[in-house]
């Protein structure tokens, strides 16, 4: 009869339950980190604006079709090879660099390219062109951007890691978690200037 | 004589009926506070293409949005070349105004680190994204990030 008195319900299990749909709105909850391919677009130039004459060997050109072809130095290529073609370009090193407020970069000493006479100067001076149809998908655009964008960044890798025996994107992340380190930003800095990234995007054709 | 004196030691159990009142209110603060998405989509959700080159957007509050795909209302056509500002299907010349507004709701400091991230569906077509783009030069939104899933290799 004591037993009777007291039906008591056990919610000891009650308590799990809601753990469980807990865990599961953590999980299932993505923050929505947006990331994206980064880019800076150049400023309107002045209506008087007469674009500097380039070295025909300076610029690497790559073309998108709207069918979705690459043309890349007037012949066709598929997609995967264009970061090997983009990397032997830029860091070819075939004669003297850019002269920057009075001090002339010089030879490419970091290089390790053929130094061919046909092919870019100094990755300072090596402008990566890009004109896509306006009919060419968004798609292969970025693939495009893409690849130039890790060509450019397996380069700065690779002397990132012959001078400061580290990985560029290491280096960025530890100036990103210790801005005021003047040491760092000076070996972000030199290794971004060494290979700047000069990608320019065409009018598109109609 | 043991029986007896057993029962009266037992620790009585701990109540801890409050327990799942505790976690269901967790649970309904996560709910409620993951907001799903702040502008309802007028087109189809993009879906974007994948890159390796990615970088993670911060300061959420300083990226504006523009979507491009396809619309959902059949009445605006079946390409995938739709630009969605706010929560309307605008068009290329609505960018400008839609960049301002964006502006004013920053303060003045902030807007040189404001950055337009352009959602757009892997087949909409190179045009549409120049024609926007050159919508920003004019009002000097020159940071722009294109979503992209990341793809690991």
């Amino acid at each position: 009869m004591a037993r009777r008195e007291n039906p008591e319900i056990n919610a000891g299990s009650m308590a799990d339950i809601a753990f469980l749909l807990l865990i599961f709105f953590l999980v299932t909850t993505t923050m929505n980190v947006d990331s994206g391919v980064s880019k800076k677009l150049s400023e309107k130039p002045p209506a008087d604006y007469v674009p500097p004459v380039i070295k025909e060997k300076n610029i690497f050109e790559v073309s998108i079709n709207r069918n979705n072809e690459l043309l890349v130095e007037g012949e066709r290529m598929d997609i995967k090879d264009l970061k090997e073609a983009a990397i032997a370009f830029i860091d070819n090193g075939g004669g003297e660099g850019k002269v920057e407020n009075g001090v002339a970069s010089g030879r490419c000493s970091y290089c390790k390219g053929e130094r061919s006479e046909s092919s870019s100067d100094h990755p300072n001076k090596a402008i990566i062109s890009v004109q896509s149809d306006r009919l060419t998908e968004y798609g292969t655009y970025l693939t495009v951007q893409d690849q130039l964008l890790k060509a450019y960044a397996s380069l700065r890798n690779r002397l990132s890691i012959e001078k400061y025996k580290m990985p560029f994107s290491e280096l960025e992340e530890a100036y990103k978690d210790d801005k005021n380190n003047e040491n760092l930003k000076k070996k972000v800095e030199f290794i971004k200037t060494s290979y700047p990234q000069i990608i320019s995007d065409q009018e598109p054709t109609k | 004589m043991s029986k007896f004196r057993n029962k009266k030691k037992e620790v009585p159990a701990v109540n801890t009926s409050a327990l799942p009142d505790i976690v269901f209110m967790l649970l309904f603060f996560f709910m409620v506070t993951t907001t799903m998405r702040e502008t309802s989509l007028q087109i189809d959700a993009p879906r974007l293409p994948s890159a390796t080159e990615v970088k993670k957007l911060e300061h959420k509050s300083l990226v504006t949005t523009i979507y491009v795909g396809k619309a959902k209302d059949a009445k605006y056509g079946t390409s995938f070349n739709r630009i969605q500002l706010n929560d309307k299907i605008g068009s290329a010349d609505d960018v400008p105004a839609f960049i301002i507004n964006a502006r004013s709701k920053v303060s003045e400091a902030e807007v040189p680190f404001m950055t337009t991230s352009i959602k757009a569906d892997k087949e909409s077509s190179v045009g549409t994204i120049t024609d926007i783009r050159l919508k920003l030069r004019d009002v000097n939104a020159l940071k722009i990030s294109y979503s992209a899933s990341k793809k690991t290799e």
